[in-house]
């Protein structure tokens, strides 16, 4: 099948519209003829160049780059990164690369993007100076800014990338100075008004402005790497920096087009014609690099739109039937940002140009808020805008200045600060937009589209997300999607969803009341009561969930009868699977005090098991690589030497980790490991919607750094401090301190309920940092209820914590105690004493690591033929 | 041909793994409704689950994303109305009547007829 005739399509830079051209080819199911290779200059795949900035913030790489691991080569698309083509012959239709590679093409895209521009200063290439455009750039300025010496930093330019930079600067700590040339800042953008209200919230952050500023020389120090900056005007003393990041402007890479006699524009630009053909019939430019009708478009959304308008085409060209008259019709420049955390955005005919434009302003000068609207005389439509400080009626005044929207007949309401009953949103609802208004410009997703992907069945924002791409981009749209949502499903009589899956219609927290007021005790009772009629199985989602339910209300073993089912595999197995299917061993040990033989124990079992030993975050021993079959005779060596299970696999008490304290500590003023000993007994083997971490410390030095914990205790010299919602993870977050000066049994008694109370309302996988940040009411609304007994549960509260004591039961005990527990620990029913081949480990530093993919031999993967289906036992 | 996207993999025909002899590998009695075990069968692994409602399946072990044999320790379930079982590692959800993975119809693992016979399951495979 297929034709032999393959038609070569190369496409020269993997960045944001590079890679978009590519997904759009294969979303519109390019033919299976067409072979597409790829080169990328950079080392690594697209990424979202929009979000760079984020990478500060803790957004990975991984997380940044665009196509899912294996996209390209699932769909058959060669791609060379870290390979830049460095000539295109256009006589023999053929590019180079520099690594040597020649490729002959039948068609070529150019989607090489822009670089950042340097103005002309001396000294302006010394080492500590950057510009701002890839991962490589920011990953040089955090390495730069890490350095001894390195306080302060400039960012020549202040539009609307400069101050991006500045916000990088100024999170990595550096004293942060922007220069711009301009009057005032982000010229492209904002007026005059919009300049000053930015400024003034931008110099309250501690960031300094140079506006009107030309700089004439990077100073060098002795080792010749920057120094501080000076301005042509001698007026100006020198600014004290250390690095000094450019961000002047973008220009196109339009270099390899050049080179190839290709027609480019005055001020540079690959020039296109609204099919994005280049003055060669073959070669195609699309993205930043791009001249169309004289102009650049420095955004993402108008380079996407030339990606699918191409990729459309040539798809329609390859295609006998298909047609190719889809052109690039220009595109929305409006842009809103948050930027310092101060939201700036502009749209349409911003600066008032259009004859007959008449403007609205709103300027607060103390809380540095700046409306613009530009009003067409004649219409009363909004035609633009300019908003600085409060960007939230954004989205509507938008579709205003599209027409997609009526303007009311007094547009000054719609000026008027965020949350007064009459502001812009209020005053006309999403009701009000029509159909084929663009709700999304980064994907191109109108009202319609939208509205009946709801209808279809996306009730939530993820489905939503996923079934359009609309919000997927900048994120700028999703506040007016979310409204959509809904309002459509208020609308179809449906409520908003918090529903926990496709089985249940209520929330974990309401799931929890029910099974509790009605004493339930298995899953298919609950189901059958409590879930949509009709249904006879859960899934993934609801079953563990239940699951965790019923073992909160003190359901017993685990693992028995129907409740087995409801578990995680991590549950089922009662410990953490690792990536290549082997699990680990954590045993308890409470607040984190261990015997000499208690350690050589774990050290035997370690060593005779041949198990990865390491030492946790969590002030206990993790071994790692036990096989299924494994764990009962290891458990059995544990248990028998007094260890029991720590629930490291469980949504459920961890650790509480402790310092040494008073016993030892010159400084403690309490016995810290023996409250942490007493604590983590307590609770051992508590479930929850989410796992709970504790720790005591001995006295405000808080060594065992309880503020990071979901409890923490610490010490005083008149009983214990208690906190509570704390959170390391990817957003950490301190505790906040929740009693003071409790005597031992008042701290129980708290605890105890502040857990219950947790465990009762909290969502699935929900935190008690994130739990209490969402709770109505807030903290305040927590202590009443635990201090204050304001809801008069305190009562039930403390029953459901003390049925939970009195019934915990090392589920490891209980399982090596019973053959037929044990029976289920094997890798395969037909032959229980084999172990999974696959799994192979190698040596590193003297113990175990899992084989990576090239150390292993392939597994066996059987045949596929057709037909044939399940059957009934 | 026009440009309408088709989907990669027909996802109501379920590719069914060659098979020339059935295997018996455990008592129907030994399954847990709603769980899985793991065979093993001249070298291939099989994940045999008993699902609460829609009866037996057999399905690779291998789990093509995490590239681990685990598939048999997942959670089954059904999602609108397809029996599924979501791989332990990355949660991936495979369909047990047809292989084909949900969250990613590029991914598919096989499957194998399977019956029981005087209270004992047998998977059909080839070897
Ligand atoms: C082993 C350990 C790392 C180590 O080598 O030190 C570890 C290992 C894992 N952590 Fe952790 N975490 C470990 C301490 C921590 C800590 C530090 C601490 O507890 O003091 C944190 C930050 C503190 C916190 O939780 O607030 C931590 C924050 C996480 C998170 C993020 C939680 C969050 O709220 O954002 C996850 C992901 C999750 O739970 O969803 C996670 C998940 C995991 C998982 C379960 C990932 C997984 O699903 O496989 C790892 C299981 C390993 C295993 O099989 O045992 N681990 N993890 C530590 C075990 C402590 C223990 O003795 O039980
Ligand atoms: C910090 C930052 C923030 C931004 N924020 C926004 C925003 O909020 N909104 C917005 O709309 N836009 C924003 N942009 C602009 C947006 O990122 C660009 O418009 C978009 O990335 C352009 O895509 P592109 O594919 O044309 O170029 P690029 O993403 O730059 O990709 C071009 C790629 O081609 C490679 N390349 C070049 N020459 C060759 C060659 N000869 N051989 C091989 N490979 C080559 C380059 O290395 C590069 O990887 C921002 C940009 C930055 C830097
Ligand atoms: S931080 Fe925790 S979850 Fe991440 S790799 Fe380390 S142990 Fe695993
Ligand atoms: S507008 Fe950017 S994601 Fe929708």
């Amino acid at each position: 099948m297929g034709s032999m005739k393959h038609t070569q399509l190369v496409v020269v830079g993997n960045g944001m519209v590079g890679h978009k051209f590519v997904e759009a080819l294969v979303q519109q199911a390019a033919p299976e003829h067409l072979q597409i290779t790829v080169f990328g200059e950079e080392p690594r795949p697209a990424y979202d160049r929009v979000a760079l900035s984020s990478w500060f913030a803790g957004t990975t790489v991984e997380e940044l780059t665009l196509p899912e691991p294996g996209y390209y080569e699932r769909h058959g698309v060669t791609l060379f990164t870290d390979e830049k083509v460095d000539r295109i012959d256009r006589d023999t239709r053929r590019i180079h690369t520099t690594s040597g590679r020649t490729l002959a093409y039948d068609t070529l895209v150019l989607a090489t993007g822009s670089f950042p521009f340097v103005p002309p200063v001396a000294n302006g290439d010394a080492a500590g100076t950057f510009v701002y455009r890839t991962i490589d750039d920011l990953e040089a300025i955090a390495a730069w800014a890490s350095r001894g010496g390195v306080r302060a930093g400039a960012v020549i330019g202040g539009g609307l990338l400069g101050l991006e930079a500045a916000n990088a600067l100024h999170t990595l700590g550096l004293d942060t100075h922007v220069v711009e040339f301009a009057e005032r800042l982000m010229p492209v953008q904002v007026d005059e008004g919009g300049g000053r209200a930015l400024r003034s919230r931008i110099e309250r952050l501690g960031v300094s402005v140079h506006t009107a500023r030309a700089t004439s020389e990077v100073v060098l120090g002795p080792d010749r790497s920057v120094a501080g900056l000076r301005f042509a005007d001698p007026a100006h003393g020198d600014l004290d920096v250390q690095l000094v990041l450019y961000s002047a402007g973008i220009r196109p890479r339009d270099e390899l087009a050049r080179s190839a006699g290709l027609a480019v524009g005055e001020r540079g630009g690959v020039v296109v014609d609204d099919e994005l053909r280049t003055n060669d019939p073959a070669i195609y430019a699309i993205g930043e690099v791009a001249l169309l009708q004289g102009r650049i478009y420095g955004l993402v959304a108008p380079g996407y739109d030339m990606a699918r308008t191409l990729a459309a085409n040539l798809v329609g060209a390859l295609d006998t039937e298909g047609t190719t008259d889809h052109r690039f019709t220009g595109a929305e420049l409006s842009t809103k940002l948050k930027l310092l955390g101060i939201d700036v955005a502009s749209f349409g005919d911003s600066f008032g140009k259009a004859p007959g434009a008449r403007c609205l302003v709103w300027d607060d000068p103390v809380a540095a808020v700046y409306k613009k609207l530009v009003v067409d005389e004649a219409t009363g439509a909004v035609t633009g805008g300019v908003l600085v400080g409060d960007a939230s009626a954004y989205a509507t005044l938008l579709s205003m200045s599209r027409g997609d929207l009526p303007t009311p007949d007094d547009p000054s309401p719609l000026l008027l600060p965020a949350g007064s009953s009459d502001s812009a949103l209020g005053a006309v609802g999403v009701t009000a937009l029509a159909d084929t208004s663009t709700i999304c410009s980064c994907n191109n997703v109108v009202k319609g589209q939208i509205c009946s992907a709801v209808a279809d069945g996306c009730h939530t924002m993820a489905d939503l997300k996923a079934t359009t791409t609309a919000g997927t981009g900048c994120g700028g749209c999703q506040p007016l999607m979310k409204d959509l949502l809904q309002h459509e499903l208020t609308a179809a009589g449906l409520d908003v969803d918090t529903s926990l899956c496709t089985h249940f219609a209520h929330t974990r927290a309401e799931l929890y009341s029910l099974v509790r007021f009605h004493g339930h005790r298995t899953f298919t009772a609950v189901l059958a009561n409590h879930g949509h009629p009709g249904l006879t199985d859960g899934c993934d989602i609801c079953k563990p969930t239940i699951g965790s339910i019923l073992a909160s209300l003190g359901e017993g073993y685990i693992l028995d009868g129907e409740q087995s089912a409801l578990q995680d595999t991590n549950d089922h197995f009662l410990a953490n699977l690792q990536k290549d299917g082997t699990y680990s061993v954590v045993p308890r040990i409470p607040g984190g005090e261990i015997t000499p033989n208690g350690l050589i124990t774990i050290g035997e079992v370690a060593r005779d098991y041949g198990l990865y030993t390491k030492i946790t975050g969590g002030q206990r021993i993790d071994l790692f690589g036990a096989r299924v079959e494994q764990l009962p005779e290891i458990w059995t060596r544990l248990v028998d030497a007094g260890f029991e299970s720590g629930h490291a696999y469980g949504k459920a008490l961890r650790t509480v980790k402790s310092c040494v304290g008073e016993t030892w500590c010159r400084y403690g003023v309490q016995d810290s490991v023996a409250m942490a000993i007493a604590v983590e007994l307590r609770y051992r083997g508590l479930r929850a919607p989410h796992k709970i971490k504790m720790a005591v410390s001995g006295c405000t030095r808080e060594c065992a750094e309880a503020q990071s914990k979901d409890v923490g205790i610490i010490a005083t010299e008149r009983g214990w401090n208690l906190y509570v919602g704390g959170n390391g993870g990817l957003r950490p977050q301190h505790a906040v301190l929740f009693a003071e000066d409790l005597d031992d049994a008042t701290l129980i008694r708290y605890i105890d309920r502040f857990l219950m109370f947790y465990i009762r309302t909290a969502d699935r996988l929900e935190r008690t940092a994130s739990w209490l940040n969402k709770i109505e009411g807030g903290l305040d609304h927590v202590r009443s209820v635990v201090m204050n007994d304001s809801l008069g549960i305190a009562d039930e509260l403390e029953t459901d914590m003390a049925n939970h004591v009195a019934s915990y039961e090392c589920e490891w005990k209980a399982t090596i105690e019973s053959p037929e527990r044990v029976s289920r620990f094997v890798s395969f029913v037909n032959a229980p004493d084999a172990a999974d081949p696959h799994i192979v480990f190698v040596e590193e530093r003297g113990q175990i690591r899992p084989a990576r993919p090239e150390e292993k031999p392939p597994a066996e993967v059987p045949v596929l033929l057709g037909a044939g289906a399940g059957a009934m036992p | 041909m026009s440009a309408v996207t088709e989907p990669l993999l027909d996802l109501t025909e379920p590719t069914i793994a060659a098979e020339n002899r059935s295997v018996s590998v455990c008592a129907v009695d030994l399954l847990v409704p709603g769980r899985g075990v793991a065979a093993l069968i001249d070298g291939q692994q099989v994940a045999v689950f008993l699902t609460e409602h829609h009866g037996l399946f057999a399905v690779g072990n291998h789990d093509p994303i995490s590239d681990t044999n685990v598939l048999s320790r997942g959670i089954t379930g059904s999602i609108n109305g397809e029996p599924v079982v979501a791989s332990p590692i990355y949660k991936q959800r495979f369909s047990l009547r047809t292989g084909i993975c949900l969250d990613d119809p590029a991914y598919a693992v096989p499957v194998y007829r399977i019956e029981t016979i005087d209270g004992m399951v047998h998977v059909h495979v080839v070897s």
